[in-house]
């Protein structure tokens, strides 16, 4: 039976079907539907993790304990988990263990365009490159029996388009693969030096068995066609270079690291113009030339961005397909906080307040967009608190006190907590701000540690946000309800004044969380509206200017009257 | 291989993701290939929002380039005149006549273009559906989706039951006459 299944829904019936017993991530754009279609199969048991060094952590065991298991997370998430990363490489599995990672071409949800690959090779992992949902769900089946024929992990490396891509899928039944035994082995399991240094041993003899039977691995194929231009290509880029050269010779990679060298070698021999098409680092293209090959590549394309068939045309080929001329100097429509959003008034404060404000990842990254214009800074997951005691300890405590670090309650758990225990060890005078909207919201509303509820929405421990942070002692806490915007900036003003660490939780949930909020739309009087437009600085999309007037558009509006609470002349109010 | 090409532009939250699940079952219904890029994450955000469908007998990339689009289905008018570019010349436009302010405009920064139907007529052959007022008649603004789905089948032709079967596979099941009705209105329209 075939079904229409988007690239991570097909990676997820991938490992259903190859008899995974364990998955764990950290949400993350574009991987995150992966685990939360997993959560949907009984047999898998699944976890959202606090951060993907402890999802691999868990995985590592998982697969020492014999058992097929999944990990799953976007590019930058690999980085958290590089620490057991590099070293599961040497240890090697037992259960077979696949690391689903999404790289993000062209940057719609990231902060960089890291190329997985890179880390796959440097730690010398084996990196597979499906290219439509069809193969997602292939390829993750494919990767558990590398895993375990090879003794290795094995990186499922995807892009924005193949995860969030719909296809077609021919769906199969799942096969029941019984646990491995787990035996003791120090020499394995234990990286002491004198274990590691025979384990590396291994890990390059790995690396040469692979590369040896990679050219007769059917996931790598050639089609010849005309022989003049002889494309080698992997992942999506695949499917570009069939819609832009459909008569040209295609050498498709699905195993990307290590290269089947022999086989790359008979097909640079059999064409005339050799030329390597793959997004962001020159990946490919490299290990080639140092062999010897001679190839183009990144002479023709860029390092950036996604790529398509017209691209691949006009570089190739030099042909332009366009044919109606678009519109030029349009307003651009970046995303912006919901109406109703809980973060909006508590960046209206920091905005009016006039603080430095360093900030971390979620949806409240987008209060640093005007008019809320309210952050200095965002680097990482879990940066906003190491970066305001940074910038304490260069420009001393007056400017921490005109300083603040926000974070929201997922981003806090996952590696947010280390930078405030490093604040109160350290002597710092931080305030920071937990953004606490009940949900990791930015990704699609995954449940978290401090929410009460798993991955399934069962119950769980709701780690307590008060008690948390004194333990680690912090003494000055205070929870305010984001929308109380006096309370909140009397308790942000009395943080910058005390002499310690200080954290105040801004709590409400996420508007879209709450279906029970929606109000009747508010609206403007104009009778006493003073056209001061206080009201625009919130910057809500449902607050607009008609024919030179403040409205407030009721499609958009969810009634949450912010924009009642900073007019000063009380001209706005319930439209009922 | 002949293949249809809709691309399907919006405000995040206007409902894209209905709508090309909508467009992806009625290809399955067709028998066809089809590829559905979707939009996740920030850019769902109250972001510019660009889906492509692509559906025929082998459908390689899942998204639609300049050139490429036969149909452009717009829940709002500059992201319309935005993706205009994407279009085949002799493509067709169907388009929710809402105008939703970007930041840039609500903050004063720019102003919200005046001529875009104008431009587009020039440009492609257009269709303008008042969509919100149909959608209010029927007592909830979220039937815009299936009434726009509606307009679209009856531009692009086929078998007006197996739309209506695609239609009841996508909407949730308790809405399913309301949304059948919507769909019936947009046809007619």
């Amino acid at each position: 039976m075939k079904k229409l299944l988007l690239g991570n829904q097909a990676v997820a019936r991938g490992a259903w079907e190859a008899g995974c017993k364990v998955a764990t991530a950290y949400p993350g754009t574009p991987s995150t539907e992966i685990t939360e279609n997993i959560a949907k199969y009984y047999e898998i048991y699944s976890e959202w993790s606090p951060n993907e060094k402890v999802a691999l952590e868990v995985g590592i065991g998982a697969s020492y304990g014999g058992a097929r298991t999944i990990v799953s997370m976007k590019h930058v998430g690999l980085n958290v988990a590089a620490d057991p990363f590099f070293t599961l490489s040497y240890t090697g599995v037992n259960g077979g263990l696949v690391i689903a990672v999404a790289d993000d071409p062209g940057m719609h949800s990231s902060q960089n365009e890291q190329d997985t690959r890179l880390i796959g090779r440097s730690a010398h992992v084996p990196v597979l490159e499906p290219s439509d949902s069809m193969e997602a769900k292939e390829f993750t089946k494919i990767a558990f029996d590398l895993s375990e024929k090879y003794d290795t992990p094995v990186i499922l490396r995807l892009t924005t388009r193949v995860s969030h891509s719909r296809g077609l899928v021919e769906v199969e039944d799942r096969k029941e693969v019984p646990l491995k035994d787990y035996t003791k082995d120090i020499s394995k399991h234990i990286m002491m030096p004198g274990m590691a240094r025979k384990r590396h041993i291994f890990v390059e003899q790995r690396d040469k068995l692979i590369e040896k039977d990679a050219s007769a691995m059917p996931i790598n194929n050639v089609t010849y066609k005309d022989k003049k231009i002889g494309i080698i290509t992997s992942g999506l880029s695949y499917q570009y270079v069939k819609e832009a050269l459909p008569d040209a010779s295609i050498l498709k990679l699905g195993l990307v690291y290590p290269l089947p060298y022999d086989l790359i070698e008979e097909f640079s021999q059999n064409v005339e113009r050799l030329i390597v098409v793959e997004e962001l680092e020159p990946f490919i293209e490299d290990a080639i030339k140092a062999k010897g090959i001679a190839c183009e590549g990144k002479e023709l394309f860029t390092l950036q961005g996604e790529y398509s068939a017209n691209l691949i045309r006009k570089a190739i080929l030099g042909e332009d397909a366009a044919e109606v001329e678009g519109a030029e100097g349009l307003p651009m429509r970046p995303p912006a906080l919901c109406p109703g959003c809980p973060h909006r008034g508590t960046f209206h404060v920091l905005n009016k307040m006039g603080l430095t404000v360093t900030g971390d990842i979620g949806c409240y990254t987008l209060g640093a967009l005007a008019p809320l214009s309210a952050m200095d800074t965002c680097v990482c997951m879990g940066s906003s608190i190491g970066i305001a005691m940074g910038m304490e300890k260069a420009r001393g405590r007056d400017f921490a006190k005109r300083t603040v670090a926000v974070i929201g309650d997922s981003t806090f758990m996952h590696t947010g907590i280390n930078g405030l225990i490093d604040v109160v060890y350290n002597k710092g005078n931080t305030t920071v701000l937990i953004l606490d909207n009940r949900t990791t919201g930015m990704t699609g509303h995954q449940n978290n540690p401090t929410n009460g509820k798993d991955i399934k929405g069962e119950p769980a421990h709701e780690i307590d946000f008060e008690p948390l942070v004194r333990a680690i002692g912090v003494n000055n806490v205070v929870t305010v309800d984001s929308y109380d915007l006096k309370k909140l900036e009397a308790a942000v003003s009395e943080a910058l004044e005390f002499d310690g660490p200080s954290v105040i939780i801004a709590k409400r949930p996420c508007v879209l969380l709450d279906k029970a909020f929606r109000k009747p739309p508010l609206k403007v009087n104009h009778d006493k509206c003073t056209d001061c437009r206080e009201c625009m600085s919130i910057g809500c999309p449902s607050i607009i200017v008609r024919n030179g007037k403040v409205e407030i558009d009721t499609t958009l509006c969810v009634g949450c009257a912010l924009c009642a609470r900073v007019c000063p002349s009380k001209a706005i109010g319930r439209s009922e | 291989m002949s293949i249809t090409s809709v691309l399907i532009t919006g405000v995040g939250g206007q409902g894209s993701l209905l709508t090309s699940r909508i467009l992806g079952t009625l290809a399955l219904e067709l028998g066809m290939d089809v590829k559905v890029s979707e939009v996740h994450g920030m850019a769902q955000r109250g972001g510019s929002v660009v889906t492509y469908v692509r559906m025929g007998d082998e459908v390689a990339s899942p998204i639609i380039e300049e050139g490429g689009a036969d149909y452009m289905l717009s829940f709002e008018m500059l992201e319309a005149l935005r993706s205009v570019n994407l279009m085949k010349k002799n493509g067709k436009i169907v388009l929710n006549v809402q105008e939703i302010d970007p930041m840039p405009v609500i903050i004063g920064v720019q102003e919200y273009p005046k001529d875009i139907k104008q431009q587009l007529k020039s440009k492609v052959e257009t269709y303008f559906v008042d969509a919100l007022s149909v959608a209010d008649s029927l007592g909830d603004a979220r039937y815009v989706n299936t009434i726009m789905i509606g307009k679209l089948a009856s531009i692009m032709g086929g078998d007006k039951e197996k739309w209506i079967n695609s239609v009841k596979q996508c909407v949730p099941e308790k809405s399913v006459e309301k949304n059948i009705l919507a769909f019936e209105k947009g046809y007619n329209l």
